[in-house]
């Protein structure tokens, strides 16, 4: 699986209030709709700055606070392609592996904004085109790769109608 | 080799012989959602082609999050809600019976030794009577109530050793800001915290879900606590589920240990914008308050609107400050009527609303205006959270804010109480 886009970049402690405020997630199951609002509180025009495929890159304990889901699916609606941090807080983390967000972790100082990226999660290598530098990236464990690989969770259950990791 | 208590509950859980680091499938003995995140869980129930939940008993929905509805996009979704409950037959606590927090250990669905998911991040409340309860997003939980089960990874355990006693108008609340003061907003992620020591067993159960409760603000997965004698008196008086405790063997492998002395610890305030930017009240300077908020998951419950009621009795609240009190659920706000407390509030000038989230979480109940300064007991003052992100907000215990609103700025509550 490879990855393209260019780098906006966030810095540490991105909470899910930032990601998609509860003003606005309680009122609708519409994810185009809320997509609009993604990362509002911190830049309100990022919306409309994003092009289908960019990355979202942040610091340490990227998605930290509320359990929403609507956290990942407003990303994934806004057309990002991946969310690239030095680390995830962890309902964050399963919700992006259940709703089919790839996640990487790696060393993001590397990483400046509108840097173009190449991700490969196969060889597990992000590849700076901007810098010319290659960042190796932290595997995922075999149970997350199998749902995130299936299509997520959902996906998951359809075929298996369980958990099913033999 | 030693066993943390979450070691030993996901080994109980999965059937086998687990330690940190390891990935398992568990049995669930409690799953809950509220209605930010049950729509959703419902829908990919409907995408995952399930009919049946795994055990309707099991399984809790709650209407908090925005309760009563304040807007008609809303009022469908718990439409919804009701409709799977029914269909379901699961519990369901509609508007006004509190908010999921306090219902889930309150109404009995929980017992030491328990392993259960929320779909809130503040399930990690019912560490405090010794359960394993971790926040999870939707499509977890819809994989929950069909299967019963999920995947978890073992976490690692950091030990909070907390001695000493804590002094007169100091609480529960003004601890837990202080260990996330110290160790910083994801200090513990990934990891399961165990809150041991004098001052947490001199706490009462109430007092401890406060702490439990903040576990997430320092990235825990969870805030673990033994039982002790308060904590079996207390789940035999709200449920008549069997239950066998489960405590950390003394040769546990723990990531991390540290200890504390909090006997002279003072009353403690989150600034905003973070739950770790934490400071003693001495060192706050003057910081006016527009409004003050009492209620919540972290302290609505009737220990914390006894102590408000305590500061807050025979006095009025500054002209230009207003006060919002949500008892955490029915049960307690029917209690705080009858203590007379709810009297308090209203002759002091404060406006009561219906148990729920609202307040903490800008659905509605109190949003500020811009550039205004809120102190409440809530556990998070990220930017925007209550509902406008040009305004600040400020975390203290209820005895803070009791005596913040009646001076109109942050206040030490000890002068009130002495």
């Amino acid at each position: 699986m490879k990855l393209t886009g260019k780098c906006h970049k966030f810095g540490n402690d991105v909470n899910t209030d930032y990601i998609i405020s509860g003003r606005h997630k309680f009122k609708t199951l519409d994810m185009k709709e809320l997509a609009k609002y993604v990362m509002e509180d911190l830049d309100p025009d990022f919306y409309s700055k994003v092009n289908a495929g960019d990355f979202i890159v942040a610091g340490t304990n990227f998605g930290c606070g509320s359990s929403r889901e609507q956290a990942p699916l407003a990303i994934i609606n806004a057309n990002i392609g991946a969310v690239v941090a030095k680390s995830f807080a962890r309902i964050f983390y399963r919700n992006c592996i259940n709703t089919g967000l790839p996640l990487i972790e790696c060393d993001t100082d590397q990483i400046n904004a509108g840097d173009e990226l190449e991700i490969n999660l196969d060889e597990g290598t992000l590849f700076n085109k901007t810098t010319g530098k290659v960042i190796s990236i932290a595997p995922l464990p075999p149970v997350m790769l199998k749902i995130l690989t299936e299509g997520g969770l959902v996906e998951h259950f359809k075929k298996h109608g369980t958990f099913n990791f033999d | 080799m030693g066993k943390t208590i979450a070691e030993k509950i996901l080994s109980n859980k999965s059937g086998q012989d687990v330690k940190a680091n390891d990935i398992v499938i568990a049995d669930l003995d409690f799953v809950m959602g509220q209605d930010g995140t049950s729509p959703l869980a419902i829908k990919a129930f409907e995408n995952m082609q399930a009919k049946r939940v795994f055990d309707p008993e099991r399984i809790a929905m709650v209407i908090d999050h925005s309760s009563p509805s304040p807007l008609q996009g809303v009022s469908e979704l718990h439409r919804q809600m009701r409709v799977f409950a029914q269909q379901q037959k699961i519990n369901f606590y509609d508007i006004g019976d509190g908010v999921c927090h306090q219902l889930v250990p309150e109404q009995g669905h929980v017992v030491p030794g328990d392993l259960v998911i929320g779909a809130d991040s503040h399930t990690c409340t019912y560490g405090a009577i010794n359960a394993l309860s971790t926040g999870v997003g939707s499509t977890d939980l819809a994989a929950g109530i069909i299967s019963g089960k999920l995947w978890f990874k073992v976490p690692e355990t950091f030990k909070f050793i907390i001695n000493g006693k804590l002094g007169e108008g100091v609480f529960s609340k003004d601890l837990i800001l202080y260990l996330i003061g110290d160790v910083t907003a994801d200090g513990a992620t990934y990891m399961a915290a165990e809150y041991t020591g004098e001052a947490i067993n001199d706490l009462s159960v109430e007092a401890r879900f406060t702490i439990s409760n903040m576990a997430i603000e320092m990235g825990a997965k969870c805030g673990l606590m033994e039982a002790d004698d308060k904590t079996i008196a207390w789940v035999r008086e709200h449920s008549k589920k069997d239950f066998t405790p489960v405590s950390a063997d003394t040769d546990a492998v723990y990531a991390k240990i540290k200890e504390y002395d909090v006997s002279s610890l003072e009353p403690q305030i989150a600034q905003p914008h973070t739950v770790d930017n934490v400071t003693g009240i001495s060192k706050i300077g003057d910081v006016p308050i527009h409004q003050g908020v009492i209620g919540t998951c972290t302290n609505g419950r009737m220990e914390d609107l006894r102590i408000a009621a305590r500061i807050l009795k025979g006095r009025r609240i500054n002209k230009d400050t207003r006060l919002i009190v949500a008892a955490s659920s029915r049960q307690i706000m029917l209690q705080a009527m009858r203590e007379g407390l709810m009297e308090i509030f209203m002759e002091a000038g404060a406006a009561i609303v219906t148990p729920g989230c609202g307040p903490c979480v800008g659905t509605h109940n109190g949003v500020p205006s811009d550039g205004e300064n809120v102190i409440s007991t809530a556990n998070r003052n990220f930017k925007g959270r209550m509902g406008n992100n040009k305004a600040f907000i400020y975390l203290g215990s209820p005895a803070t804010v009791a005596a913040s609103v009646l001076t109109g700025q942050i206040t030490d509550p000890r002068q009130f109480l002495v």
